[in-house]
């Protein structure tokens, strides 16, 4: 847990009860709080890899936060393709990060960086 | 089967549907997100000493509008396809497929990206990201971060990430590539800058603009005597001689790299230095999110002051094709007050257009409106909005669409 949650502001009201609920992320649990998408959820708890390209296996994390570029996609309750930063967290929700998938039809491993 | 089928709860579609409603359509709003409100939920800023215009709170007033109003709203529904039938719309959906007589685009905005090298480690965000992660969810984006862009929306959510009490390291200028083109110019994004002299704490920039409107030799003078450690806005350094070159971390962002730029935007060799963030957002502006006018027969036309592509519609929010109507940023990218007027005539006009409802002078009024919003607008886009909408209302039969 790092200290990313912002508990007040000058201007927004910041609500105050919002319960606490648990999730698994790679298997691991997690706490978050109500309202809280998974990947906002990740963050506050130090996590920004949420999935590995599936080719390079590179990690990458929430790009656009609002469902458009599809960067911080997870397969949740065993649902592949959700995208974190729309996806609300519910408690015992399971949420996998895709992985590097194989490749054996290349000749060579492809060079990034 | 409903009478008009809304895909974007932004302030467009949420302030058509209330028009709609409350003239007795039955009417449903369909978005992905998991609030209504669309972009206006990040929107904060200080309109006046001590006045703020505060998205979240407009965006709950008009979703309980229309929700009193008896507006059916499905959040966290995904729109894949859509097709006009002999007299209707079928909107297909992550949650089923949904029939509708009129259907109203009103999908809002996508930021515009600058790739560069490291872009894709995980902690690089779009600034519009780092906007609702601050103020929708409430959580810092990081520690300490650099932005990458120097334009009317990264100087509006630098200070919104100010109010969380986020460290930002300065506003620096993307690489120059075909990508970044004129964002990575130093002289073009000076010029930029004194376009956005109504933002109150620019002052010498106002005062720059007056003195070096279109004279290139003070632009130049101004950008050689630039200071080297930037001039402060809301507490942010910016740098108009400063370009991020590189991004760099093992598995996340841990610092970038950037390098001083001559004032015609070659590089200084020797001058790199790294810099340690923690995340870094990219801004590179707005565009009209048109994918679903794809899917339609309306022909898209390109308005550089407009932000892009726009679909071709009336000034009505009506389109040339029969039931389809365009409201909010997909026409254009403007302040979040001008989309909820456009939203006001877009629900009137279906009302008259698709439902036989009287024409009465409400349409003329809210058009009005329209006009008065895009004039008094606090946050302008692009210096010459005015006249692309021109352009698109008023000598339509000239412009060549395809």
């Amino acid at each position: 847990m790092n200290n990313f949650r912002i508990t007040d502001h000058p201007i927004l009201k910041i609500p105050s009860s919002r319960s606490v609920i648990s999730f698994t992320f790679n298997g691991v649990n997690y706490n978050a709080l109500d309202g809280d998408t998974i990947a906002s959820a990740l963050l506050v708890n130090g996590i920004r890899a949420i999935r590995e390209h599936e080719e390079s296996g590179q990690p990458r994390g929430l790009y656009c936060n609002i469902g458009h570029c599809f960067e911080c996609r997870v397969t949740v309750n065993e649902r592949e393709g959700q995208r974190s930063c729309i996806t609300k967290v519910s408690n015992g929700m399971d949420v996998q990060s895709s992985k590097k998938l194989p490749t054996p039809f290349k000749k060579e491993e492809a060079q990034y960086g | 089967m409903v009478d008009l089928l809304i895909i974007g709860a932004g302030p467009a579609g949420l302030a058509a549907s209330i028009e709609a409603a409350s003239r007795n359509l039955s009417v449903t709003i369909i978005d992905e997100f998991t609030t209504p409100g669309g972009r206006l939920l990040g929107q904060l800023h200080e309109e006046e000493k001590d006045v703020w215009w505060n998205g979240v709170e407009e965006a709950h007033t008009l979703h309980e509008k229309a929700q009193e109003n008896g507006v059916e709203l499905l959040l966290e529904t995904s729109v894949y396809k859509i097709q006009q039938e002999d007299v209707y719309w079928s909107t297909h959906t992550s949650a089923g497929i949904y029939h509708s007589k009129a259907l109203l685009i009103a999908t809002g905005a996508t930021e515009q990206s600058l790739p560069l090298p490291g872009w894709t480690l995980p902690g690089v965000m779009s600034i519009g990201a780092a906007q609702v992660m601050t103020n929708v969810r409430h959580v810092k984006p990081g520690e300490k971060g650099i932005i990458i862009g120097l334009n009317a929306l990264s100087f509006a959510i630098s200070r919104e990430l100010r109010l969380c009490n986020i460290d930002l390291e300065g506003f620096f200028l993307p690489p120059d590539h075909f990508l970044t083109t004129d964002q990575a110019k130093p002289l073009s994004v000076l010029n930029n800058l004194m376009t956005l002299s109504h933002l109150a704490p620019m002052n010498w920039m106002r005062l720059g603009g007056k003195i070096a409107n279109n004279n290139r030799w003070i632009q130049k003078q101004t950008l050689s005597f630039y200071p080297k450690r930037g001039i402060n806005i809301w507490q942010t350094p910016v740098h108009v001689r400063k370009a991020v070159t590189s991004i760099n971390g093992s598995t996340q962002v841990e610092s970038v790299t950037v390098v001083d730029l001559r004032a015609d935007g070659t590089m200084i060799e020797g001058s790199e230095e790294n810099l340690e963030v923690d995340f870094v957002c990219i801004s590179g502006g707005l565009a009209p999110l048109t994918e679903l006018i794809g899917l339609t027969d309306l022909k898209l036309i390109a308005i550089e002051s407009l932000g892009g592509y726009v679909p071709v519609h009336f000034e009505d929010m009506r389109t040339e094709v029969t039931d389809l109507y365009v409201a909010g940023n997909i026409t254009g990218i403007e302040s979040a007050k001008v989309a909820r007027a456009q939203g006001v005539v877009a629900g009137i006009s279906a009302c008259i257009h698709s439902f036989n409802l009287r024409n009465d002078d409400a349409l003329e009024i809210a058009m009005e409106k329209v006009r008065k919003e895009r004039a008094e607008a606090k946050l302008q886009f692009h210096p010459e909005i005015e006249k692309g909408r021109t352009l698109l209302y008023s000598e339509k039969g000239e412009v060549q669409y395809g």
